[in-house]
């Protein structure tokens, strides 16, 4: 009870010190609306079904696209770590895409596929591969040979091996690569929503912040990264059970 | 004299580092081993001892000479050669009684048979009580022994065994022996067991082989006529010291070759 409560004082003072600094004049309340108004107009936005409208929209995308990326992505890379000619042809491409940062394509992709959700679907796909890629080659590149000869005297076969040894034991990096595929999904889903749709917690905060509603911004601001915190803890929750394995 | 059962012929392996000069890690190397015979092999670091083991099991591929389970030759790893490395390399997600378990998935019994064997193996390896739990809440010598019932549950015709107790305290090691001792006592399995460890290898085998610095050729058998059944008992007698002796002289010869202290 005490350690929360160390844990979040500062949390607490900041929001007290923001209310504060607001109310007091220290800065414009146009620019920095008070936390009390900014809970308010959340309050507002929620009760009248609107945030749950861009909420929806938001995690719709977001999970089919970084969904998406996990079944490609590992597929990807245990094919990579399994073959070597599937390494030569595929690996430029990932070294030439690794780089980019995938935001920069935001508005090819809203042209080549228009303003629904395919674009951000498309966006976080591509945004969360790499990582994901990454992982599971890294993973699987990195069983140990007596684990996979231990198998196979056992009476597995190659394929057999694959499933049961090799993609089981890459799974503390290629659920590493997954985290961090998931905070990039978030800034990816934010970004290209605010340039690109009618709907979303992305849409939602620029169209506020446009229309001078700054505290419906924060509002929305803080609802996405409520979400995000939601997401990580939850991630990190099953990231635990999958692995308990190794916290002896 | 009893049947061949598993026949090195000239085998030779050269080893291709991914960066690097090819390293010569075998030359013309042949050795027999009888059905029920438990040989070890000794030798310095880099003798290729653990190649040897390893070609066997079909873990590498073999590019001269041929290798012979049964008069069948060894192509690629199978259930017929049971294995136990140095680091247990035990499954670390699945609990005890699944990794004695996994072995047994593709033979042809119902869930009650293979609960039943896999019990047995793990009372066997006095693991008792233990069969639900993690690998990495297990010590060494307990991780081995999981690995020891988790080969043996599959009843391998030979048992080849990689320095097993070589990552172990030396309390724990002399306990495995002992019960690898009484083990083999049981089941009788043709053993070939690569060891650093002379005290060890006299220990448990009938004829220990000595091998030279790389490349690894065979450099003198030396029969080990003790009685058996035995146990630690057998260490203090006059016999097993002139073992040891004559078996340390042959490999320390080898170790300052490998050294590049004498040629």
């Amino acid at each position: 009870m005490k350690k929360l409560a160390i844990r979040y004082l500062p949390i607490a003072l900041i929001i007290l010190f923001w209310e504060f600094a607001s109310r007091a004049g220290l800065v414009s309340q146009d620019v920095l609306p008070a936390f009390s108004a900014v809970m308010v107009r959340l309050w507002e936005l929620s009760a009248g079904g609107e945030m749950l409208v861009h909420v929806s929209a938001s995690l719709l995308r977001i999970s089919s696209g970084l969904g998406l990326g996990i079944i490609v992505g590992s597929a990807l890379g245990f094919l990579l770590a399994a073959s070597i000619t599937a390494q030569r042809l595929i690996q430029p491409t990932l070294t030439f895409l690794y780089p980019l940062p995938k935001s920069a394509l935001i508005p090819v992709i809203i042209i080549w596929l228009g303003f629904g959700n395919s674009a951000q679907i498309m966006v976080i796909f591509l945004g969360s591969l790499l990582p994901i890629v990454l992982g599971a080659y890294n993973g699987a590149k990195g069983v140990e040979n007596t684990l996979v000869w231990s198998a196979r005297s056992l009476g597995a076969n190659a394929i057999e091996t694959e499933y049961q040894v090799i993609i089981r034991a890459a799974l503390p990096d290629l659920l590493a690569g997954i985290r961090v595929a998931l905070a990039l999904s978030f800034v990816l889903l934010i970004s290209s929503e605010m340039v690109g749709a009618q709907q979303g917690m992305g849409f939602l905060v620029a169209f506020l912040g446009d229309g001078g509603d700054y505290a419906g911004m924060f509002a929305g601001a803080f609802v996405i990264s409520a979400i995000g915190f939601a997401a990580d803890r939850a991630y990190l929750a099953l990231y635990h059970h999958l692995l308990r394995y190794r916290e002896a | 004299m009893t049947n061949t059962k598993i026949k090195f012929e000239n085998v030779e392996f050269t080893y291709i580092p991914p960066s690097g000069r090819p390293v010569r890690a075998l030359e013309r190397l042949s050795l027999d081993v009888a059905e029920n015979e438990f040989v070890s092999i000794v030798g310095p670091s880099g003798c290729g001892k653990s190649t040897l083991l390893y070609l066997l099991g079909g873990f590498l591929p073999l590019e001269h000479g041929e290798i012979t389970v049964d008069g069948r030759k060894v192509s690629k790893p199978g259930p017929d050669r049971g294995i136990v490395f140095q680091h247990f390399a035990l499954f670390p997600w699945k609990t005890v009684r699944q990794n004695v378990l996994y072995g047994l998935e593709r033979k042809k019994m119902d869930a009650a048979q293979r609960d039943e064997l896999a019990q047995k193996y793990i009372d066997l390896v006095k693991l008792t009580g233990f069969e639900d739990s993690w690998p990495a809440q297990l010590s060494g010598g307990m991780k081995q022994r999981v690995a020891i019932a988790r080969t043996l549950v599959t009843d391998p015709d030979v048992l080849l065994m990689d320095e097993p107790f070589g990552a172990l305290d030396a309390q724990t090691r002399g306990i495995l022996q002992e019960e690898l001792l009484a083990i083999w006592g049981l089941t009788r399995k043709t053993v070939l067991f690569v060891t650093h460890d002379v005290h060890e290898a006299v220990l448990l085998s009938d004829r220990v082989i000595v091998m030279s610095a790389r490349p690894g050729r065979i450099k003198s058998t030396v029969n080990i006529d003790l009685p058996r059944p035995r146990n630690s008992e057998v260490t203090r007698s006059q016999n097993f010291a002139s073992y040891c002796d004559e078996i340390w002289g042959l490999v320390r010869e080898e170790a300052l070759v490998a050294s590049g202290i004498k040629t």
